[in-house]
């Protein structure tokens, strides 16, 4: 089992860093990871991550273009926000898997 | 008598007609088709014409031929779907009542969505290929087209049979090899997804063949506009790709009768909220979802919408017969890969199984081989078009299972 520390807490994940329990997720882990990819979180990072971590509850699948339509970044800010690739650097970050690909 | 209304006569609606027809007492309902085209057009056989290996006569039939005679169709335009008050309305004026609707309108790529695309260079030096316009100018282009950068691009990761952009690459290698020009034309393969397919294990057997074939895979580029005058793609962190000829895979939508009538999902794609298993609409009881018109997280696919239909098919009975909707579907789906020189390899997968090599679909015997690249893979593609117009259209039992089989496969 892969675990890593956060804040002196064991917390799951999988091979990929992912974590196994969004349930586990606390703001050390956010700016813990967030770091690891240079980035440091801002209010705006925060709302997106808020706004991951409810839509995956609800059981929906998210996509790049779905955060875009979300209200609160569009694309080209979500890019910026999370750079690289922004919907899995973004779920990991938000404590959600990795985001699948359906097809 | 009551009234079961089919939206779309493509492959799932056609399909699902010929299925109830012969299963509902004509005394008791009437079934309703309606289409904007008269003409059904064989799709997967879009991706041979720039190559000149189809003729463009070969894939288009009458819609008429496919349906039985006792199915009312109707051509005309779908203005809006009022699933509230159980009733459509066509451009013409006509109202259609129903007490069970099936949606089959499928998806269709919009270039528009991207600033660009669809501008001065489109349909010179910018072509789609899943539209019968679109592969049919492609073919003059590629007659008398003397090399350079060829980028095959996919817009978004939602696309109508997701393994056909890589087929085309495929094929446009082996084109260009027996055109003698091969070492003239730079093939790239620019994609949003991290790798050149979404299943591990097919991703695998398809980036050495890809490899092999000197076909360049640009991963993690998500398109956000095309600079014409540069000829240059861009992405929206601002990544760059020059081409001479882009091959286009634009956004997918579903149909714009789905948006006039809002009942598409939050992806602002017009996808049908739909139940992945039974196929229901999340919101209406007597609305049903078939084919490339869901957001299941499945392949928009021909494979899927027959696998698919096994399962409405079902339930519509059970739906009909008040009794609970036991079929489920579990995301099926089969795809032949083109990969150039009369070879072909293909995969079998479901929502939960990525694809496994093996054979298929008989174990032991095969005689198609998954996840390798044969000869017996590729006649299967070719012998498929028979089987379209003469069996899966009309609904007729295909011998393979609905539900993905292990059987034959390689699972260790």
């Amino acid at each position: 089992m892969n675990t890593l520390i956060v804040n002196r807490q064991q917390v799951e994940v999988n091979d990929e860093g992912y974590m196994k329990n969004p349930a586990q997720w606390t703001t050390e882990w956010a700016n813990q990871v967030a770091a690891e990819y240079g980035i440091m979180l801002t209010d705006k990072h925060m709302e997106v991550l808020n706004w991951l971590r409810k839509k995956q509850a609800e059981g929906v699948a998210l996509s790049i273009r779905k955060v875009g339509q979300s209200g609160i970044v569009d694309i080209k800010e979500f890019y910026q926000l999370f750079p690289g690739g922004p919907l899995k650097v973004s779920s990991k970050i938000a404590g959600i898997p990795k985001p699948v690909s359906c097809i | 008598m009551k009234n079961l209304l089919i939206l779309g006569a493509g492959t799932a609606g056609t399909m699902m007609a010929n299925k109830l027809y012969k299963a509902l007492n004509p005394d008791l309902w009437k079934i309703t088709i309606v289409d904007r085209d008269e003409l059904h057009y064989y799709q997967p056989g879009f991706l041979f014409i720039p190559f000149g290996i189809y003729q463009p006569e070969q894939v288009i039939k009458p819609k008429a031929n496919f349906l039985p005679k006792g199915v009312n169709f109707i051509v005309n335009e779908i203005e809006k779907i009022n699933p509230e008050k159980n009733r459509v309305s066509l451009l013409d004026g006509r109202m259609l009542n129903y007490d069970v609707l099936v949606i089959a309108t499928g998806t269709v790529p919009v270039p528009e969505e991207t600033k660009g695309l669809k501008g001065k260079l489109w349909y010179k030096d910018i072509f789609d290929f899943y539209t019968y316009e679109g592969t049919t100018r492609l073919a003059d282009k590629l007659k008398d087209w003397k090399g350079g950068k060829l980028v095959i691009n996919l817009a978004e990761t939602i696309i109508k049979c997701p393994v056909a952009p890589l087929e085309f690459a495929f094929l446009a290698d082996a084109y260009f090899t027996e055109k003698g020009i091969r070492d003239k034309v730079e093939i790239s393969y620019v994609t949003p997804l991290s790798g050149a397919f979404t299943k591990p294990k097919a991703t695998a057997m398809l980036s050495q063949l890809l490899e092999e074939k000197k076909i360049k895979v640009i991963p993690d580029f998500y398109l956000e506009r095309v600079d014409e005058e540069r000829k240059v793609l861009i992405s929206y962190d601002e990544m760059e790709v020059p081409f001479d000829l882009l091959v286009s895979v634009p956004v997918n939508k579903g149909d714009d009768v789905i948006e006039r009538s809002n009942m598409g999902d939050e992806d602002g794609l017009n996808f049908i909220p739909t139940d992945k298993e039974t196929l229901k609409s999340k919101i209406h009881d007597n609305v049903f979802i078939i084919g490339d018109a869901t957001n299941v997280p499945a392949s928009k696919a021909g494979s899927v919408a027959h696998f698919e239909g096994e399962i409405l098919f079902e339930n519509i009975l059970s739906y009909i017969n008040g009794q609970p909707l036991e079929a489920k579907f579990d995301g099926h789906s089969n795809c032949f890969i083109e990969t150039g020189f009369g070879k072909a390899s293909l995969i079998d997968f479901n929502y939960d199984t990525e694809p496994l090599p093996g054979v298929f679909p008989w174990p032991v015997v095969g005689p198609m081989g998954l996840l390798k690249v044969t000869r017996a893979n590729h006649y299967g593609k070719l012998m498929f078009k028979w089987v379209y117009w003469h069996m899966l259209l009309t609904g007729k039992k295909l011998p393979v299972s609905t539900h993905m089989s292990l059987a034959g496969k390689v699972t260790a």
